[in-house]
């Protein structure tokens, strides 16, 4: 379908872009309404902006607070933890209270992680637009919606407005056809695509991502996916809506039921791109190119198939990203040449926005089933239903059996808010987002992985492919 | 919010690619109240070591660097996390101008919205101007009307999205602008219950 007054159809991004736009100037940017904002802990700077005007919430409807980054994970006794760390989760209540807010606090039985709340509770939806003060927000994409990470100001001008100025970025698709080979997941494809492009490959795009690969991916495993596409540099990363996406949405509390739900359902399936679609950049993949991936240094672009070796700064043209190279590989405290999997590690963790989803902690206890972890780890599910669904598949047994701590759901050991943290000079194998420098804590060193991976990683020591740890998968759950 | 026109100021090289959020503020320091400063937390594990001593190798710690306004660095700046603090972290120390050859797109939106100037110049340009603080340059002069860089005998011109250019140079924040298409916004929200009914939450409890 063409649309009238456009030389060539439309893509998937355009059209959700087009149905939001408000207002459009004539240098390009338009005010674009948003459908969702979800607030953390971190929203306290935009609310002083909100109370320096004296200014209210426009709709508290559509906004949501969710406890998430600052807390506590082996308690939920805030009397009994920091207080610096208190006061955040509290200033998110007060101001929660104070505006109106539906607030997923910690004794709510649906908290989480935003990016896993969302989605669980039918917040998320084909088609509409969301953001939230944090860059992991792409995750939310995997529906077809466009969902961005935005900062304090522009979380202000959303609470006060329930709108906000964008320019349209230009659009990449990014297709993978094929079938993955056992064992490679969402996290694998992630990996490797920021690998090829760069951390700043996508920077100024929105990602489509298509292909047969993709199609057959889970709800889980297209939002580890679209949650990576910032560690590219996109903007926001998406997946058309299919019948997975219908089905997934049926029954969650927030989403539209009986006849509401069949008309958002039909909307949301209309919502492809057309096949004469132009988009600024493509890029093209075969799923059975795609290994297990391991990052071995300080950005998630330093990833390679963990069959590799470490790479040498010296066989590196470009001179400022073999500078970039061996400060990461003197960071990392690495060899050029080493084979990956020589690396050992001093702890793992399982979690985050990125990988603590149902399926998440089924493919790591399908590695770890009737084995011990040779160091130490934490398991975070995700949200505390996810907590709830894999205690009743018996998966918290597998994990604690093996020797690993099973906690609460919160952003946790990812980012370091809550005081779970990689000590320094530790070597964490982590199914996270981000090896930035000190990022799980001063000092600490984080290979980014896959929930097997991870799972392997634990079970050996060291870094190891998980296809060699292989075995019957757990509660009707698979690996990929 | 000041509008920036012109900035000539002492610059300061950080020869890095890909400096994250994470290195600009480190998370531990998101908990502070903005009105003691984020200043001293700016790229705090890169400036000092364990026992809060300056690392001399920093260049922010050069004395000759003292009091610099301008940074320039390599590709891929403030990306990461969408955390404004990264730019308060700069502002409050005194940065008002970033340099680099490409920049996380959150971090840039972040930085116009606080009057920073995400200045992007080609990675050539970028080499030839670290070259030159290398050699001994000290300030550089930034002009946003014509979208130049003056330093070390070296004119370079950069870019900046027209939008963002026009925002710093009149120093608006959007806030204003928006209450200012109130009708339009009442008047989308109220078409949009017919048009997708199925938007709203369903449970509010």
């Amino acid at each position: 379908m063409t649309v009238a007054g456009t030389e060539s159809g439309r893509t998937l991004f355009d059209k959700v872009f087009d149905a939001h736009v408000i207002v459009k100037r004539e240098d390009g940017q338009c005010l674009l309404w948003i459908d969702r904002h979800f607030l953390h802990e971190g929203s306290f700077h935009a609310f002083n902006k909100l109370k320096e005007r004296d200014a209210e919430v426009a709709r508290p409807d559509l906004t949501f607070g969710i406890e998430d980054h600052y807390v506590p994970t082996r308690t939920r006794d805030l009397s009994v933890i920091d207080p610096a760390i208190r006061g955040m989760i509290e200033q998110l209540r007060g101001n929660s209270q104070r505006h109106g807010l539906r607030l997923f606090d910690l004794d709510d039985p649906g908290q989480g992680i935003v990016h896993v709340v969302g989605p669980e509770q039918g917040l998320t939806l084909p088609g509409l637009t969301m953001v939230c003060g944090d860059s992991h927000t792409a995750t939310h994409g995997a529906f077809g919606a466009i969902a961005f990470g935005i900062g304090a100001s522009e979380v202000a001008h959303v609470l006060m407005t329930q709108t906000l100025w964008q320019k349209k970025p230009k659009r990449m698709r990014i297709t993978v056809e094929g079938a993955l080979a056992p064992g490679v997941s969402a996290k694998d494809i992630a990996l490797s695509i920021i690998a090829r492009i760069g951390a700043d490959g996508a920077a100024g795009h929105a990602i489509e991502y298509a292909g047969s690969a993709i199609r057959s991916l889970s709800m889980e495993g297209r939002l580890t996916l679209c949650n990576l596409s910032i560690e590219a540099g996109g903007r926001c990363g998406m997946v058309a809506p299919d019948q997975t996406t219908v089905d997934y949405l049926r029954g969650r509390p927030f989403a539209p039921e009986g006849t509401l739900f069949d008309k958002g359902a039909a909307d949301w399936l209309a919502l492809q791109s057309d096949a004469d679609a132009v988009f600024d950049r493509e890029m093209h993949l075969d799923a059975a190119d795609i290994a297990p991936s391991v990052t071995w240094g300080i950005t998630p672009e330093d990833a390679s198939p963990i069959t590799a070796k470490v790479p040498d700064p010296e066989n590196f043209e470009d001179p400022a990203r073999a500078q970039q190279v061996r400060d990461a590989l003197e960071y990392m405290d690495i060899r050029p040449g080493q084979c990956l999997s020589d690396i050992r590690i001093d702890r793992v963790f399982i979690g985050s926005c990125t990988n603590s989803r149902i399926e998440d902690l089924r493919a790591a206890a399908s590695i770890l089933k009737g084995r011990k972890a040779s160091v130490p780890g934490l398991v975070s599910p995700g949200s505390m239903q996810v907590k709830r669904q894999a205690e009743a598949e018996g998966l918290d047994r597998i994990f604690l059996d093996a020797g690993l701590e099973w906690v609460d759901a919160g952003c946790s050991m990812c980012v370091g808010m809550n005081g779970d943290l990689v000590p320094p000079g530790e070597r964490c194998a982590s199914t996270t987002n981000r090896n930035f420098r000190g990022r799980q804590g001063p000092g600490s060193r984080t290979h980014l992985m896959s929930p097997a991976m991870v799972a392997a990683a634990a079970v050996t020591g060291h870094l190891t492919d998980m296809r060699e740890l292989m075995q019957a998968p757990v509660a009707g759950g698979n690996i990929g | 919010m000041k509008p920036f026109k012109t900035l000539d100021a002492i610059t300061c090289p950080l020869p890095q690619s890909n400096v994250d959020t994470d290195q600009l503020i480190p998370a531990r320091f998101m908990k502070r109240s903005r009105a003691d400063g984020y200043g001293g937390f700016l790229l705090h594990d890169l400036r000092f070591d364990e026992t809060g001593a300056q690392k001399p190798d920093c260049p922010l710690n050069d004395p000759e660097r003292q009091g610099a306004q301008i940074l320039v660095s390599r590709r891929n700046f403030g990306s990461g996390s969408s955390r404004e603090a990264a730019v308060y972290a700069l502002v409050d120390y005194g940065i008002n101008c970033v340099v680099a050859p490409s920049f996380g797109d959150i971090f840039a939106s972040n930085a116009v919205n606080n009057g920073l100037l995400p200045a992007t110049v080609s990675e050539d340009d970028c080499e030839a101007l670290l070259a030159g603080l290398a050699d001994g340059a000290q300030t550089a002069t930034v002009d946003l009307e014509a979208q130049t860089i003056r330093a070390a005998n070296l004119v370079l011109p950069f870019t900046v999205d027209p939008v963002w250019r026009t925002k710093l140079l009149n120093g608006w924040d959007d806030i204003d602008l928006t209450r200012s298409h109130a009708a339009a916004i009442s008047a989308f929200a109220e078409a949009d219950r017919t048009r997708r009914p199925w938007m709203q939450p369903r449970k509010t409890g």
